[in-house]
C-alpha cells in the first residue's frame, strides 16, 4: 500500500491555476524524484502535502507505517501533518538566521517531547553533517550555502519523520557538495526515511530515485523508474540536454 | 549645575523606561506579523484606567496590581488580535494599519464614552509619594519603581526570548511565518503570545504613566504609542533590544533638550524627536539594531 497518495490535486495561488489535476503516489521507503521545468508546479506540489497551500479539489492520503491506517491529511494544519511524520524542507535553504545552529535543529524538533531520543538524533545528524557540530553555536545566517542546506536537512530530519519532501537540494551549490548531499540523502533513505525530491537536477535525481515524475505547467506527464526516464527520448531532450 | 544635569538624567532615565516598555510591544507586534500596531498606545491609557479602578475598588497592594494589569492589558492585546488583526491576516500591510488606526479611534472613543472625557486625578498611596534625596538629586518612589519595575520586566522578557523554547518558537515566527509553520510551530499561539506580552507591558506602562504624571485621560494613549513607535524605529523595528535602547535614547534625549535648551524651546520637544528619527534613519535605514532586509541567496 502505498505511502502518500496525491489524488487528482488542483491548486490556485492567488488567481493563478497551479496545480491542474496532479495525481502521484510515494510508497515506503522510496525515493521518488519529481523533475520539471521551472514554474511546473514542484514546489508548490510539496507544500501542498505540507499544508502550507490548500488544494481547491482532490485528496491527499498519508500512512506513516506499512500496518497504520490511511489519513486524510488534505485539510491538516501544517503542525500535524507535521506531528503525524512528514517533514518539509523548503526551497533555498530558509535556516533561521537568527537562531544559531543547535536552536535551528532543536526547533525541528519542537513537537517532540522525548528529551533523551532529541539528544540521540542530535548526535546522528551530526554524525551524517559533522560541520554541524563545529559550528553549533554560530548564527545560522553565518554558514556558507552547502553547510546551510546540511543544516535545513538535518532541521527536517529532528522531527522524525517517515517521509521527507525535500525541495531542491542542489540549488546555488557547487557541484562537488551537490554529491556529497546526494550521498547522505542515499544514507537517509537506508536508515528508513522515506523521500520525495523535488529537482532541477535531473540527471543526478533520476539517478537516486527508485522512480521519477516529470511535470510541467501543473500536471504530471510522465512517470517510470528513474533508469526508465533517464532513458526516455522526450526527458533527455528536455531535462538532460541531450540532442 | 552637575546637579542639575544628573537630575535630568534621571528624568530621562524614568520617561526611557516607560517609552521602552511600549516599544517592546510595537516591536514584537511589527517583528511577528509585520503590522504597525497604532492601536498599541490605547492600550496603556486602558492599563492606566485599570490601574485607577483596581486603586479606588479596594485595599489591593501595588505590586497585586502591577500583575493584574499586566494580565489586563495581555487580555486587551488577545482581544484585539482575535477579532480585528487574525482575519486581516494576508492582507496588504496597509490594511492591517488602518485596521490598527480604527482599533485606536473606537478604543479612545469607548473611553470617552464610558468614562467620560474629564481627566482624572490618578491616586498614588503615600509611601509612592515620598521623595528621597540623594545628594544633588531628588526621585520620588514611584519614579524608583518605574525604573526598577522596567528593567525586572525587561530582563525576564530577554530571557524569555533567549533562553526558553517558547521564546525560540517566537524568534522564529518573527524571521520567517511559513517555515515556523513547517518546524510544527502554532503560529497562532505565537502571534497571540506576541500581543500579550507586548500589551501587558504596554498596560504595565499605562499604570507608571498615571502615576508619573497624575491625571489620566481617554486620549491620553496617542502620545506614548507615538513616542513608542520613534523609539521601536529608532532601535531597528522588529529588535526587542533595538526598542529599549530606542526607549531610553529617546527618553533621555528629549529631557535633556528640554532641559539643557533655554525655555523657549521646550514646547519644540516633538519636533526635536521627529528630527531625530529622520536623521537617525537616513544614516542607518534599519535602525541602530536592525536586521538588514536583503537575504543571502
Amino acid at each position: 500500500m502505498d505511502m502518500l497518495e496525491i489524488r487528482d490535486s488542483h491548486v490556485y495561488i492567488g488567481q493563478t491555476y497551479v496545480l491542474k489535476g496532479v495525481s502521484l503516489e510515494v510508497r515506503h521507503g522510496e525515493i521518488v524524484a519529481l523533475i520539471g521545468a521551472n514554474g511546473a508546479g514542484k514546489t508548490t506540489t510539496l507544500s501542498t502535502i505540507s499544508g502550507l497551500t490548500r488544494s481547491r479539489r482532490g485528496k491527499i492520503l498519508f500512512r506513516p507505517d506499512p500496518d497504520t491506517t490511511q489519513r486524510d491529511i488534505t485539510k491538516a494544519p501544517a503542525e500535524g501533518i507535521v506531528k503525524m511524520g512528514i517533514s518539509h524542507c523548503p526551497e533555498g535553504r530558509q535556516v533561521f538566521s537568527d537562531l544559531n545552529v543547535w536552536e535551528n535543529l532543536l526547533i525541528g524538533a519542537y513537537l517532540r517531547k522525548d528529551k533523551q531520543a532529541i539528544q540521540s538524533d542530535l548526535q546522528w545528524v551530526c554524525e551524517l553533517f559533522p560541520i554541524l557540530r563545529d559550528r553549533r553555536r554560530q548564527s545560522a545566517g553565518n554558514l556558507s550555502g552547502g553547510e546551510q542546506m546540511m543544516l535545513a536537512i538535518g532541521r527536517a530530519l529532528m522531527s522524525r519523520p517517515r517521509l521527507l519532501l525535500l525541495d531542491e537540494p542542489s540549488l546555488g551549490l557547487a557541484p562537488l557538495l551537490v554529491e556529497t548531499i546526494f550521498e547522505m540523502l542515499e544514507q537517509i533513505n537506508a536508515q528508513g526515511t522515506t523521500i520525495l525530491l523535488v529537482e532541477q537536477n535531473a540527471l543526478m535525481a533520476l539517478e537516486l530515485a527508485q522512480r521519477a515524475y516529470v511535470m510541467e505547467t501543473g500536471q504530471i506527464t510522465l512517470s517510470g523508474t528513474g533508469m526508465e526516464l533517464a532513458e526516455n527520448e522526450a526527458v533527455r531532450k528536455a531535462y538532460l540536454g541531450a540532442t | 549645575m552637575d546637579g542639575y544635569i544628573a537630575q535630568q538624567l534621571l528624568n530621562g532615565l524614568i520617561l526611557g523606561s516607560m517609552y521602552a516598555l511600549v516599544a517592546i510591544g510595537f516591536t514584537m507586534i511589527y517583528g511577528i506579523i509585520r503590522l504597525i500596531n497604532f492601536a498599541h498606545g490605547d492600550i496603556v491609557m486602558i492599563g492606566a484606567f485599570l490601574t485607577l479602578g483596581l486603586v479606588i475598588s479596594g485595599k489591593i497592594s501595588f505590586p497585586v496590581i502591577i500583575i493584574l494589569v499586566f494580565i489586563g492589558g495581555a487580555l486587551m492585546g488577545i482581544l484585539i488580535e482575535r477579532v480585528a488583526f487574525r482575519p486581516m491576516r494576508g492582507a496588504p500591510q496597509v490594511t492591517g494599519f488602518i485596521t490598527s488606526l480604527a482599533i485606536s479611534i473606537l478604543l479612545q472613543n469607548l473611553g470617552i464614552l464610558l468614562l467620560t472625557a474629564q481627566p482624572r486625578n490618578f491616586f498614588c498611596p503615600d509611601y509612592l509619594q515620598t521623595i528621597y534625596h540623594f545628594g544633588p538629586v531628588s526621585l520620588r518612589a514611584i519614579d524608583l519603581g518605574i525604573v526598577v519595575t522596567a528593567v525586572v520586566l525587561m530582563i525576564f522578557l530577554v530571557l524569555l526570548v533567549r533562553f526558553t523554547r517558547l521564546g525560540m518558537a517566537m524568534r522564529a515566527t518573527a524571521e520567517n511565518l511559513n517555515v515556523a509553520r513547517l518546524m510544527g510551530i502554532n503560529i497562532n499561539h505565537t502571534i497571540m503570545l506576541a500581543f500579550a506580552i507586548g500589551s501587558g507591558l504596554a498596560g504595565v506602562a499605562g499604570m507608571m504613566w498615571g502615576g508619573k504624571y497624575g491625571q489620566i485621560d481617554p486620549l491620553l494613549g496617542f502620545v506614548p504609542g507615538l513616542k513608542a513607535f520613534v523609539a521601536a524605529v529608532i532601535g531597528g523595528v522588529g529588535s526587542i533590544p533595538g526598542a529599549m535602547l530606542g526607549g531610553y535614547l529617546l527618553g533621555f534625549g528629549e529631557v535633556l533638550f528640554v532641559g539643557l535648551l533655554p525655555p523657549i524651546y521646550s514646547s519644540y520637544r516633538d519636533a526635536f524627536v521627529f528630527t531625530t528619527l529622520i536623521m537617525i534613519l537616513l544614516v542607518l535605514p534599519n535602525g541602530l539594531l536592525g536586521r538588514k532586509t536583503e537575504e543571502k541567496a
